[in-house]
C-alpha cells in the first residue's frame, strides 16, 4: 500500500496572476559570483512582488558585461541591447515613441563614464523617464580588466599597475547636472537594492542607481577598491529604507524627526530612516556635501542621496498626449488636403 | 585689392539683336550678414510672378558677418533653373571682391554698382550703371541705423527699371516677403525700391542685353527650398519623432520642420504634441533617438551632412543588422568637418551605401527636385516601415538651401504602409512568432512593438548574433542564415524602389547618366548636346539605390554612357561598376565636377564633346 503523492503546493503568483519565473531572463553567461547577477536577481524579485507587467517594460542596455544581463531578467519584456555608452539615446527615442512604457536601462561603468559620458549627462540634463542601474565595478571586464573612469585613484589592477587617476562619481555627477533621484547601493546589500529598485520603478523622472557589483574575474582581489571584501569594510549606509506600495496601508504613526515619508507618483511611499548623521535626501548640497565627506573618509556611501519627486520630465516638456504617439492613427499625424494646400498657397 | 590685369577690349556698341530676353543670370555680390538676402528674394519673386522660371542660388561662407556672398538668380524661358557658370548681369556692392567680380565676366555684360567703387574705369567692354546708394538711401530711411539694411532695396528697383521687372510685382513680393505683421518694415524698403527705380530713370539709358517679358509658365507653381521640401515630406508622412544636432546645410530642414509641425501638429482638441522633436547632444544621440523610436514603432528620422554620417556609422549599421526602421536625411555638403560647409557636393555616396562595419548595405533615395524632396520623403517613411531598415534621403546644399520653382506638391493619395506588425489579437491567433524567420520570402520578418499587451509579444534586439527566433547565439550557420536574409531583403527592395526617370530621343547612341542635383544640369546638356552638336542623348536617372533593373539595360542599349558624379572620385560610377558586367563597364565614361559650385550644363556638355572626339 502507498499513500496517494500530495499534491503539488499551488503555485505561488503575485497580484497579477504571475510566478517568478514569468520574471526571469534566459540562464546567465556572466561569471559564477559576479555581482550583476545579484542585480539580475533583485530586479526579478521587485518586478515579481510589484506586480509589474513584463511585457510593458522595455530593457535597454549598451555593451559589456553589464550590458549582457538584461537577457537575464524579465525575459517577458522587450529589449534593445544596442552600442557602447549609448543606452540613452535608444531609451528616450523608444520613451518618445510610446510614452507609457516602464523603461528599465542597464550601464556599465564604462558606458556611463566614459565613452557614453556625454548621453548620461544629457539622460539626466532631460529627466528622461527611465530607471538607469549603473552596475559600476571599476573595470573593463569583457575585454579583459582594464581600469575605467570609476576606478578609485591609488586602486591597483590584478596585475599590479596602479590607477593614477581619480575616479568620476556618478551619483555626484548626477546630482550637479540635476538627476530627480539618486541613490547607491551595493550588489550584496539585497534589502537596500531591492527598495532603491521599487522606490525607482514608482519614480516619475530619471532614476540613477550606482550599484557597486564587483567583478570576481578582474576586480576582486586586495589593493582593488570595487571587490567584496572592500565594500564590507567601507560600505556606509546612509539610510534604512522602506517602500510601501500603493496597494499596502501605510496608515503607520512616524514619530517626528524619526523618519521621512516620500510620497511618489504611483500612490507609494518610501520610507528613509535616518542613520547616525542627520542627513535631508532633498538637499541636492547636502548630497553632495556627504558624498564629499564619505570620500575623505575612504567611506561608500550608500542608500537614497536625493529624490525630488516635482520637476517635470522630458514628456511632460514635450507635452506628448498620454498614448503612444508611435501608434497614432493615420488621422493623427498625417494632415489633411487643406493644410497642404495652405501651404502651397503661402509658398506660390 | 585685386591683382588682376586690366585688358584692353573693344569699346561696345549696342547689339539689340542678341538681346537676352528672359534668359540670362544675375549675380549680386554682397556681404554676408548686410540683410541683402531679402533683397534677392523680392527681386526673384517679381520675376517670378511675372511668369519667368527662375532659380535662386546663394553661395555663402562659412561666416556669420562679413565675408563676401554671391546670390545669383537665373531666369530661363527655357525652364532651365540649373546653374549657369556665365553671369550676364552683376549688381556689385562688395568693395571686397568688386573688381575680380567685374573683370571675370564675359564682354557685354552689365554691372550695377556702387559709384564709390569706380568701377567704370575697370573695363571698356561692359556696360556700368553707377548708383549712389548711400546718398539714395539717406533720404527714405531717416534711421540711420536701418540703412544698411534698406539700402540694398535700392537695387532692386534700379534692376527692376533696367531689366523691364513691373514694381507692381516687386510691391508683392515685398509684402509677402515681410508678412502682414512687418508692414512697416515692408512700407520703408518699398520706398528704398522706388527711389531706386527713380534714380534709374532719370539716370541710365538702357544699353545692355538682359530684359525681361512677361510670360505664363509659372502660374501655380511656388518656390521654396529642397530642406523646407523634404520637411513638409516628412510632416505629410506622419514623423512622430525627430532627432538631430544642427549641422549645415541641413539644420534648416528641422528648423522649418519645427515650424511646420507646431502649427498643423498639434491637436487642436487636446493641446497636445502628436510628435516629438529633439535637438540632441550630437549626431551619436541623433540616431540612437531616431533608431530607438523606430523600434518602438514611430516614423522616426534625423536630419544631417557627411560628418554627421561618420558619427553615426556605428549606430546605422546595428539599425541595419537588427532590422530598425528609420530615416536618414543627409544633405550633402563638401568634406570633411573643416572642409567647405557652405559648398555642395555629391561626395557621401560611396561611404553611405555601405556605411558601417561588416557587410552592410543601405537603400538610398535620390529625390532631384522640390517635388520629389516632398514625394520621396514619403515613400522613404513608407519603405524604412515595409523593409525595417534605415533609409537614407540624399539632398545636398544645392538642392536643400537653394530656392526652387516647382509645382504644388500633390497630396498622398496612397495611406501609409507601416510594414509587417504582429498586433496582440495577430499573436492570439498566431501563438507566437519568429522575430527574424522570413515567412513571405521577401527577407522582411514580422516584428511586434514594445509594450503590446501580450506575453508572446516580446522579443530581444541585438546585432548580428542573434536567431530567427531573436535568440542569442553564436553558431555560424544562424549568422550565416541571417546575412542571407539580409541580403535577400536587400534583393527584394531592388524592386520596390522608386524607378529611374528616363528621357530618350531617337537615335541615341550614347546616354548620360546622373542623380539627384545633377539633373537640371544634365537634363539642358541633353540640350545643348543636340542643339549645338546635332548628337541626340538619351537620359537616365536613378532615383535610388540599390539601382533597379533599368540601368543595366539603359547601358546595354547604348554605346557608351557618361555618368556624371559631382564628386572627385566618379563615386556614382564606381557604386554602378559593383552592380554591373564587365561588358557594361566597359561602356562607362565619367564626367566629374567638384569644385564645390553646384554642376552645370556647360561643365558635361564640354567634357562630354571632349570625349567623344577622342
Amino acid at each position: 500500500m502507498s499513500t496517494p503523492a500530495a499534491p503539488p503546493p499551488p503555485r505561488k503568483t503575485n497580484r497579477i496572476g504571475l510566478d517568478v519565473l514569468s520574471y526571469k531572463g534566459s540562464k546567465t553567461t556572466l561569471c559564477a559570483g559576479c555581482g550583476h547577477n545579484s542585480i539580475s536577481e533583485r530586479v526579478i524579485e521587485c518586478f515579481y512582488e510589484l506586480g509589474v507587467e513584463p511585457w510593458h517594460v522595455a530593457k535597454f542596455s549598451g555593451i559589456g558585461c553589464s550590458s549582457k544581463s538584461p537577457a537575464y531578467f524579465l525575459g517577458m519584456a522587450h529589449a534593445f541591447n544596442g552600442v557602447h555608452g549609448r543606452m540613452p539615446a535608444l531609451a528616450t527615442g523608444a520613451l518618445l515613441a510610446n510614452s507609457t512604457l516602464l523603461g528599465l536601462g542597464v550601464a556599465g561603468d564604462g558606458d556611463a563614464a566614459s565613452i557614453g559620458l556625454g548621453q548620461f549627462m544629457h539622460m539626466v540634463r532631460r529627466n528622461v523617464p527611465l530607471i538607469c542601474i549603473i552596475e559600476d565595478n571599476g573595470v573593463y571586464g569583457l575585454t579583459k580588466g582594464q581600469f575605467s573612469a570609476t576606478a578609485d585613484l591609488g586602486s591597483t589592477q590584478k596585475g599590479g599597475a596602479v590607477n593614477d587617476l581619480p575616479p568620476f562619481d556618478c551619483c555626484a555627477l548626477a546630482l550637479e547636472w540635476g538627476a530627480t533621484f539618486v541613490a547607491r547601493s551595493f550588489s550584496g546589500d539585497k534589502k537596500q537594492l531591492q527598495a532603491i529598485l521599487k522606490t525607482a520603478i514608482s519614480h516619475r523622472g530619471l532614476s540613477v542607481i550606482d550599484v557597486v557589483s564587483p567583478c570576481v574575474t578582474f576586480n576582486d582581489h586586495v589593493g582593488s577598491t570595487k571587490s567584496y571584501a572592500y565594500m564590507k569594510e567601507h560600505d556606509l549606509a546612509l539610510n534604512e529604507l522602506d517602500y510601501v506600495p500603493a496597494y499596502e496601508d501605510i496608515a503607520v504613526e512616524i514619530a517626528e524627526g524619526e523618519a521621512m515619508d516620500v510620497p511618489l507618483h504611483d500612490g507609494s511611499h518610501l520610507r528613509i530612516r535616518k542613520l547616525g548623521h542627520d542627513f535631508d535626501p532633498t538637499s541636492r548640497l547636502a548630497a553632495l556635501a556627504a558624498i564629499e565627506e564619505a570620500e575623505t573618509k575612504a567611506e561608500v556611501l550608500t542608500g537614497v542621496l536625493y529624490v525630488n519627486t516635482g520637476k517635470p520630465t522630458f514628456l511632460d516638456l514635450l507635452n506628448l498626449p498620454p498614448e503612444p504617439i508611435a501608434t497614432l492613427p493615420e488621422s493623427r499625424v498625417r494632415p489633411s488636403r487643406a493644410v497642404l494646400e495652405e501651404v502651397m498657397e503661402e509658398l506660390r | 585689392m585685386s591683382s588682376l590685369e586690366v585688358t584692353p577690349a573693344e569699346p561696345l556698341s549696342v547689339d539689340a539683336g542678341r538681346a537676352l530676353v528672359n534668359d540670362f543670370s544675375l549675380q549680386v555680390a554682397t556681404v554676408n550678414g548686410s540683410g541683402s538676402q531679402t533683397a534677392n528674394t523680392v527681386l526673384m519673386r517679381a520675376i517670378f510672378q511675372m511668369g519667368i522660371p527662375v532659380s535662386g542660388k546663394n553661395m555663402f561662407p562659412s561666416n556669420i558677418a562679413g565675408l563676401p556672398t554671391w546670390f545669383t538668380i537665373r531666369a530661363s524661358k527655357h525652364g532651365y533653373v540649373g546653374r549657369r557658370k556665365e553671369i550676364d548681369f552683376l549688381v556689385a556692392m562688395n568693395a571686397e571682391t568688386a573688381r575680380e567680380d567685374v573683370m571675370k565676366l564675359e564682354a557685354g555684360a552689365a554691372v550695377v554698382y556702387d559709384e564709390p567703387l569706380k568701377l567704370g574705369e575697370l573695363r571698356t567692354d561692359l556696360h556700368f550703371y553707377p548708383v549712389p546708394f548711400d546718398k539714395l538711401v539717406a533720404p527714405v530711411c531717416p534711421d540711420a541705423k536701418l540703412r544698411k539694411l534698406v539700402r540694398n532695396m535700392i537695387y532692386d528697383g534700379v534692376v527692376a527699371q533696367l531689366l523691364g521687372i513691373e514694381m507692381e510685382e516687386v510691391h508683392r513680393a515685398l509684402v509677402k516677403q515681410f508678412g502682414k505683421r512687418k508692414a512697416k518694415a515692408a512700407e520703408l524698403n518699398w520706398g528704398a525700391a522706388q527711389a531706386g527705380f527713380d534714380y534709374a530713370t532719370s539716370a541710365f539709358t538702357k544699353n545692355d542685353r538682359c530684359r525681361v517679358e512677361r510670360m505664363n509658365l509659372t502660374a501655380g507653381k511656388i518656390i521654396v527650398d529642397g530642406n523646407a521640401a523634404c520637411a513638409l515630406g516628412a510632416m505629410f508622412a506622419g514623423v512622430t519623432v525627430v532627432a538631430w544636432y544642427p549641422i549645415t546645410p541641413s539644420s534648416t530642414l528641422v528648423e522649418t520642420l519645427i515650424g511646420y509641425m507646431r502649427r498643423f501638429r498639434v491637436d487642436p482638441e487636446t493641446g497636445k504634441a502628436t510628435y516629438a522633436i529633439v535637438q540632441a547632444e550630437d549626431e551619436l544621440a541623433s540616431i540612437g533617438m531616431a533608431l530607438g523610436a523606430g523600434w518602438a514603432g514611430a516614423r522616426s528620422m534625423t536630419a544631417t551632412s557627411g560628418p554627421g554620417l561618420s558619427l553615426m556609422a556605428e549606430f546605422i549599421g546595428l539599425g541595419y543588422y537588427a532590422d530598425v526602421p528609420t530615416v536618414i536625411y543627409d544633405v550633402q555638403r563638401v568634406g570633411p568637418s573643416t572642409g567647405l560647409p557652405t559648398r555642395t557636393q555629391q561626395g557621401d555616396l560611396l561611404s553611405t551605401a555601405f556605411l558601417s562595419h561588416g557587410d552592410t548595405k543601405h537603400p538610398i533615395f535620390f529625390p532631384c527636385s522640390m517635388e520629389e524632396c516632398f514625394s520621396m520623403s514619403i515613400q522613404a517613411f513608407d519603405f524604412a516601415e515595409r523593409f525595417q531598415t534605415p533609409v537614407f534621403v540624399f539632398t545636398d546644399l544645392d538642392l536643400g538651401m537653394n530656392n526652387w520653382m516647382a509645382d504644388a506638391f500633390v497630396y498622398p493619395e496612397k495611406p501609409m504602409n507601416r510594414g509587417k506588425v504582429l498586433t496582440a489579437e495577430d499573436l492570439d491567433r498566431l501563438g507566437g512568432f519568429a522575430r527574424y524567420g522570413d515567412v513571405d520570402g521577401d527577407g522582411v520578418g514580422y516584428r511586434t512593438l514594445p509594450g503590446t499587451n501580450h506575453p508572446k509579444a516580446v522579443y530581444f534586439t541585438r546585432g548580428s548574433g542573434h536567431n530567427a527566433n531573436a535568440q542569442y547565439t553564436e553558431r555560424e550557420d544562424d549568422y550565416i542564415g541571417n546575412m542571407d536574409r539580409l541580403a535577400h531583403k536587400f534583393e527584394t527592395m531592388r524592386g520596390e524602389v522608386p524607378e529611374p526617370a528616363r528621357e530618350l530621343r531617337a537615335g541615341a547612341r550614347i546616354g548620360i547618366v546622373a542623380i539627384g542635383s545633377s539633373d537640371y544640369a544634365a537634363r539642358e546638356s541633353c540640350d545643348q548636346l543636340e542643339a549645338e552638336h546635332g548628337v541626340p542623348v538619351d537620359y537616365l536617372r536613378p532615383r535610388a539605390f540599390p539601382f533597379t533593373t533599368h540601368l543595366a539595360e539603359f547601358i546595354r542599349g547604348h554605346d557608351r554612357v557618361y555618368v556624371v558624379d559631382q564628386n572627385r572620385d566618379g563615386q556614382l560610377l564606381q557604386l554602378m561598376r559593383l552592380e554591373l558586367e564587365p561588358d557594361s563597364i566597359a561602356r562607362l565614361r565619367s564626367v566629374r565636377y567638384y569644385g564645390g559650385m553646384p554642376i552645370d550644363a556647360r561643365t558635361i556638355t564640354d567634357e562630354i564633346v571632349k570625349q567623344e572626339a577622342k
